[in-house]
């Protein structure tokens, strides 16, 4: 028991360790932070002003692009950041510094994941709040407090499920090169195939049935709703091709998306770190 | 007392046999160096040695703990200075030691006070607080061994910790070891310096391909080879016909032993003389007799590299360049990749 408690601490105190360097890395080269905020905010710039003479009625439920478009940015932004997580830790596999962790009798070498994480939850949601204030300056609306908690449950979930993708890359791929590829073969196809952009009723039925499987549908149309709707879980949210997904449906899946992810790369990560 | 058994330890990768059925005894205390050629299987065995590596076969005790079997407490026995300084450019170093004594769960104090005492010790206080990405080499180095030492571990393992420093950083280095070992801590150093070995080590292995080919203290080994060494050349550039004329005609010589031909130095001849004979006017009088003069002749006490020499026809300089034209190190880098 005295053991166990012990290695509680441990793993707390070498969580924080591993967790404070990365921000220390963030606070000494901000680029990565301050690109995840300027990437977004210039697409809402660009976007909400490309379609601002759209006829009234143009979207249903909203009443500007602008407010249309926020809930996917905010969403992109988390996606974006979650997908880059991987990347740290493998510039510390092919630089050797991973060597020195591992070489450390951590209590577990979950601290190394876990450390990610909670780093890339940290930043994500940094990003988001940046966007959702710029959103709300230029007048595309701020959820009302229940839908606030909403947006946030829904951006863990999803930070928490790509970037378990993104470390499983990481430790698959040989090097950086290829995984920096791989994030650019994902990241605009993913956004363009979900409801980011534009609504399902938008699409050809081809890209319909794709936006409505997208693991990023499933996370923006709940904050869709936050924003333009007072936030109820058993609102219709998706109008998919195979029926109506409400927003707990939505959430539901994108928590099963995430357990089911977070089970498949426990033995992966098992055979990387032991 | 043997404080690390190392028992028929072998390791490949791919189609590369790194170590062949590798057995080694380490006593407590004792500096232990390990020497060979680049590619000999050091690093792997190093490797394996930090639990960085799964060995495919053979055990591995430190203290009596089962390497294989409980590597975490391992662990917690040994510090690992890797061949390879892998430091976090964006940390100052004292960042980088309060973050390594993290991961040895050390407590504020503990933490602290060691912070200060190897930055005294390893001379780092003039930059100790600027980013590891400003560091020069040896500073690099410095910083790595106090990580490795950061929670007093009774076993030190070094992967060639001085390749490429300047001589006062590989004193100070050389110093802290002495230090270290002389306060009881047991090293294992792996290297390619034949003098840095010879200086430190109390006793060593000699690797090449993968195998043990000879195990001993220094002296031992040295005192194995019996008088002074000689080295030979008729010739600039002999031929093999003429080098094995020569070594007939020395092998008839009492007194003169364990003759080698150098391919790699000119097919020059190396070779062994008794210590109490007076040899070398014989051997004039008999090269002269055959028709050959002598170019050059150098006498010298044994070394290790004679030892590696003896052991394998060819000098450890030889089979570092030899080996140089050998090794995919873009490959080895990758195969090393967790």
């Amino acid at each position: 028991m005295e053991l166990k408690q012990y290695n509680l601490f441990f793993l707390y105190q070498e969580t924080v360790a591993l967790t404070k360097r990365l921000f220390i890395q963030l606070k000494r080269r901000p680029s990565t932070l301050l690109a995840g905020i300027l990437q977004p905010i210039i697409w809402l710039f660009l976007f909400g002003a490309l379609f601002s003479k759209a006829p009234e009625g143009f979207l249903p439920g909203v009443n500007s692009y602008g407010n249309f478009l926020g809930a996917g940015l905010i969403v992109f932004t988390a996606f974006s950041g979650a997908l880059n997580s991987g990347l740290p830790l493998m510039f510390d596999r092919e630089f050797g510094f991973l060597n020195r962790l591992l070489v450390a009798p951590l209590a577990s070498r979950l601290s190394i994941v876990l450390s990610s994480f909670f780093y890339i939850t940290i930043l994500s949601f940094v990003q988001s709040i940046v966007i959702m204030i710029v959103s709300f300056v230029l007048g595309y609306g701020w959820p009302e407090f229940y839908g606030l908690g909403i947006v946030f449950a829904t951006l863990i979930l999803l930070v928490l499920f790509v970037t378990s993708v993104s470390l499983c890359l990481a430790f698959v791929l040989p090097g950086h090169i290829e995984l920096i590829a791989l994030i650019f073969v994902i990241n605009l196809p993913l956004l363009f195939a979900s409801t980011a952009l534009a609504p399902i009723s938008f699409m050809p039925s081809w890209l319909g049935w794709l936006a409505s499987l997208n693991p990023l549908t499933f996370a923006i149309e709940p904050i869709r709703v936050a924003y333009t709707q007072t936030m109820n879980l058993d609102i219709v949210a998706l109008h998919a091709p195979y029926g109506d997904l409400t927003c707990k449906s939505c959430i539901s899946i994108l928590f099963s998306l995430t357990v089911f992810s977070l089970i498949i790369i426990r033995p992966l990560l098992n055979r990387k770190l032991n | 007392m043997n404080y690390i058994q190392i028992k028929d330890l072998s390791k490949s990768y791919s189609d590369i046999q790194a170590l062949k059925d590798l057995s080694i005894e380490i006593n407590a205390g004792t500096l232990f160096g390990i020497l060979g050629p680049n590619g000999a299987g050091k690093s792997t065995l190093i490797k394996i040695l930090a639990t960085l590596v799964e060995p495919d076969g053979g055990e591995v005790f430190v203290n009596n703990i089962n390497l294989i079997k409980n590597p975490r407490k391992i662990r917690e026995l040994i510090g690992y200075v890797a061949q390879d300084i892998a430091l976090d450019k964006i940390l100052t170093g004292r960042e980088l030691l309060d973050f390594q004594s993290d991961l040895y769960h050390m407590n504020k104090k503990e933490k602290y006070e060691r912070i200060k005492l190897l930055i005294n010790q390893l001379e780092m206080n003039d930059w100790i607080d600027r980013k590891c990405g400003t560091y020069s080499g040896g500073m690099k180095r410095r910083i790595d061994l106090a990580s490795g030492l950061l929670h007093l571990p009774k076993v030190l393992i070094l992967d060639e910790p001085t390749v490429g420093l300047d001589i006062e950083s590989r004193n100070i280095i050389w110093e802290l070891l002495k230090d270290l070992k002389n306060d009881g801590m047991t090293i294992i150093l792996s290297s390619h310096y034949l003098d840095e070995i010879d200086k430190l080590a109390d006793s060593l292995v000699i690797i090449d391909d993968g195998k043990v080919i000879a195990q001993g203290t220094p002296a031992q080994l040295k005192n194995k080879l019996g008088g002074d060494r000689i080295t030979l050349k008729v010739r600039e550039f002999s031929t093999h016909e003429e080098a094995k004329k020569i070594s007939e005609i020395l092998s008839s010589i009492n007194g003169i032993s364990q003759i080698i031909i150098n391919k790699s130095q000119g097919y020059s001849i190396n070779f062994v003389v008794d210590k109490e004979k007076d040899l070398l006017t014989k051997l004039k009088v008999e090269l002269a007799f055959s028709k050959f003069e002598i170019f050059s002749l150098a006498q010298s006490q044994p070394s290790l590299d004679d030892v590696y020499l003896q052991a394998t026809g060819k000098t450890l300089l030889d089979a570092e360049i030899s080996m140089t034209g050998k090794r995919d190190l873009k490959k080895e880098s990758k195969q090393s990749m967790r």
